[in-house]
């Protein structure tokens, strides 16, 4: 570890001091559910007054998006001041005051491709909670091979008319404002006929409807648009052009989803300790499953190495930048086999709804891991050609 | 725990790919088996890599080694790993250099260490009894007699016995066969009466063989660490060895990858690249994946022998278990995706696989250290 200068190690400090004024001792303890998460929104309903108080609290010194520019409701720190930020919050086991798809992926979009009075206009929403996002980019026919998207944006002089379907638009139902991927041009290459625009979804023309999954209920909805109107001024970047930041929020979405493959470290041997027990040889009955467990373990240490190096590598700019592919494929293949252990260690007790924390529900969810943001395929199709370099056909 | 290499390892690391590659490529392996070399590396080559301070690179300063630990000597594997080239480095730096520096005794340490680090002299490491790995199942035996001890049994699968000048062997001074407690360690001249070796013609054309052990006196000075006690000093020089050799396994992973994908991008067949088959393309891809991971692992384990060697066992044990599969994986995808020349004496990528399944085995193979992970991790 290198040493912190003196000004971080005095920030540091009085980071120290203001969470331990300002964070209520509620938002100190685990979150117990997906529940106690807090979104923001026009219709949002706090949880508890301390989960109200925690977010106007942060999002006054712009702290729910410490990186983000002060005029744009950040909190206009450093690399490394947002990170002593999360780490002092991570020692009071702070929740994060607010988690939104705006702050993971549409803030980063607009940061990067927006013009200044887009910026002006929805990032502080996003960064103090009162809007709520949802992302429109998959259709019925648009899954992996999304650039053949149909949903149609038509001119009407003073504004464009959206008329279409999207599909696993998480918490659709419950959002304000969805940003969507949409086909201007018909005529032109389809990578080249695409553009983002920014839709408000508190009109008749957007209409949602939750989706059932085989582990039950879900976040995920469809969206239905039926001439939605959406402003001219809020088509992020050129006409046409929607498909580069497409790309690059796709990038951002499989690091999230890559990243949640952090949960691997979680020992699985110690679960398959307690719930089948040690022979007299000091080891697990199952002695089948005991080396499947050692072989998974073993793996999610390597793959955990393999993120923390990649992030070294990244901050220092001698990474691979496809390696986030790399990471997304083996993380989620790597989750689904952990959740197939913990379904074998439980036995029967892990067939029922309900039962052990949600296991089944858990397991079959993550069944999804290596569909959603680019299926495994399709990360092994980017990292043989932009790593391996081999050709196309 | 940085996985960035410091400005110093970056400069070894280059030179070592340098000398590798120039010095040592894999023609030399070639035309060593061609000869029916008996050592199984080349002496002056040897010479040259002791003169650049790699077979001091764990011996201490006072010693005359460069002291750079772990890391740095794992680094040297793995690019020995990717030119396969053969060397005495892993038994004696490595090994030998770690078994003296830490548990030897003053007069050890000034007989061996300096003789470690200028080449001359070479440590094999004798272990195993059966064709298993078996660190504690030892029944070579080292009676009391006199003032010393009288050793009596064979081990076999040790690799360089045909150039070393000095053995470490693990013997039962007390206990039942397979019990950790009443093992030593002695070092064992190779010149002393009733010491000799078998060299067995192995597959990767390095030399192993067997060393026997017929009633050979030695004086109580012979002892490495303490009598019965040698258990906890075996699996550190052991954990430095399978550490070292995980680094080479990645090497040579790598660089079957490496060229697997030169051949993928050359290859035409119904009038295209094969490369460009996405059937090929997934296999490679995965097999970069699995390559990534075990590179970061590899690394955690050699930092940990370099921090807190005595807690290095369960990375270690990680490490050898995944970089044994790993590389096993790319040897034979390599071999697959190059097809039937894949299978020809003539192509390097055959040389590969007989490596790699001889260094998965040596000190344990990924199944051995897949169980010893499960124990210390206690299921």
């Amino acid at each position: 570890m290198s040493e912190e200068t003196e000004d971080l190690t005095h920030f540091r400090a009085t980071v120290r001091d203001w969470l331990e004024q300002n964070c209520p001792p509620e938002m100190r303890q685990p979150m117990r559910s997906v529940e106690d998460v807090c979104w923001g929104g026009r219709h949002w309903k706090f949880a508890s007054d301390a989960q109200k108080i925690w977010l106007e609290r942060m999002a006054a010194k712009g702290w729910t998006v410490p990186e983000w520019p002060q005029k744009y409701g950040g909190g206009g720190l450093s690399r490394d001041q947002a990170r002593i930020v999360r780490a002092e919050m991570k020692k009071i086991k702070a929740r994060p005051p607010l988690q939104s798809f705006g702050i993971w992926m549409l803030g980063p979009a607009l940061l990067k491709y927006g013009n200044e009075e887009q910026k002006l206009e929805h990032l502080p929403k996003i960064a103090r909670g009162e809007i709520r996002w949802a992302q429109g980019y998959s259709e019925p026919n648009a899954g992996s091979d999304l650039a053949s998207l149909m949903t149609k944006c038509e001119d009407r002089g003073d504004h464009y008319e959206v008329t279409g379907q999207k599909v696993w638009t998480s918490y659709a139902d419950q959002a304000d404002w969805i940003f969507v991927l949409v086909r201007t041009d018909f005529e032109a290459k389809k990578h080249e006929g695409i553009s983002f625009i920014l839709v408000d979804m508190d009109q008749p023309g957007v209409t949602t409807r939750p989706i059932k999954l085989i582990s039950g209920k879900s976040p995920f909805c469809e969206t239905f648009f039926d001439k939605a109107r959406a402003e001219k001024k809020n088509l992020i970047g050129e006409i046409n052009k929607g498909w580069t930041i497409a790309k690059y929020l796709l990038t951002h979405e499989r690091e999230m989803i890559g990243g949640m493959g952090s949960d691997v470290m979680r020992p699985v041997g110690d679960i398959a300790v307690q719930q089948i027990g040690l022979g007299e040889d000091k080891k697990l009955a199952d002695k089948m499953l005991r080396t499947d467990l050692a072989r998974m373990e073993i793996d999610g240490l390597a793959f955990m190495e393999t993120l923390a190096r990649v992030q070294q590598e990244a901050k220092a700019g001698t990474g691979v930048g496809a390696n986030s592919s790399m990471l997304k494929y083996y993380g989620t293949e790597l989750n689904k086999r952990r959740l197939e252990l913990m379904m074998d260690c439980a036995g029967s007790e892990g067939l029922s709804w309900g039962a052990e924390n949600d296991l089944a529900a858990n397991w079959l969810r993550t069944k999804a891991n290596s569909i959603e943001g680019g299926t495994s395929e399709v990360q092994l199709n980017i990292i043989a050609k932009r790593i391996l370099q081999l050709p196309s056909t | 725990m940085s996985h960035l290499l410091s400005e110093e390892q970056e400069m070894l690391r280059e030179a070592a790919r340098g000398f590798c590659q120039n010095k040592a490529p894999i023609a030399q392996l070639r035309s060593l088996r061609d000869q029916g070399s008996e050592f199984g590396f080349d002496p002056d080559t040897w010479r040259e890599m002791a003169e650049m301070g790699w077979s001091g690179i764990l011996v201490p300063e006072e010693y005359d080694g460069v002291a750079m630990g772990h890391r740095a000597a794992g680094l040297i594997m793995e690019e020995m790993g990717r030119t396969l080239t053969g060397s005495p480095f892993l038994s004696s730096a490595i090994m030998g250099a770690t078994g003296i520096s830490q548990y030897g005794t003053d007069e050890q340490k000034q007989t061996y260490l300096s003789r470690i680090a200028s080449g001359e002299t070479i440590i094999g490491v004798a272990v195993d009894e059966g064709r298993k790995h078996a660190p504690t199942h030892v029944e070579l035996t080292a009676a009391r007699s006199g003032n010393g001890f009288l050793l009596n049994g064979q081990k076999q699968f040790v690799a360089d016995c045909a150039s070393a000048d000095a053995y470490i062997v693990s013997a039962r001074t007390a206990g039942k066969e397979d019990e950790a407690k009443g093992i030593s360690l002695f070092l064992v001249p190779k010149t002393q009466n009733g010491v000799s070796h078998d060299n067995r013609p192995m597959i990767d054309s390095r030399n192993a063989g067997t060393v026997s052990f017929d009633n050979v006196a030695l004086d109580a000075d012979a002892l490495l660490g303490e009598v019965d006690e040698g258990a906890g000093a075996w699996s550190h020089i052991l954990d430095a060895g399978r550490a070292g050799l995980a680094a080479e396994m990645s090497g040579a992973a790598q660089e079957s990858l490496h060229r697997t994908i030169d051949y993928l991008q050359q290859r035409q067949q119904f009038g295209r690249t094969i490369g460009s088959f996405q059937s090929l393309q997934h296999r490679a891809a995965h097999l970069y994946s699995e390559i990534e991971l075990g590179k970061s692992i590899v690394w955690r384990a050699l930092s940990m022998m370099d921090e807190a060697p005595q807690m290095a066992g369960l990375m270690v044990s990680a490490a050898k278990a995944k970089l044994g599969q790993v590389a096993q994986l790319a040897a034979q995808e390599s071999i697959q995706m190059h097809g039937g020349i894949g299978m020809t004496d003539e192509f390097d990528i055959g040389f590969f696989i007989k490596r790699i399944r001889v260094a998965d085995a040596l000190y344990g193979d990924h199944h051995f250290h897949a169980e010893r992970y499960a124990q210390i991790r206690g299921f």
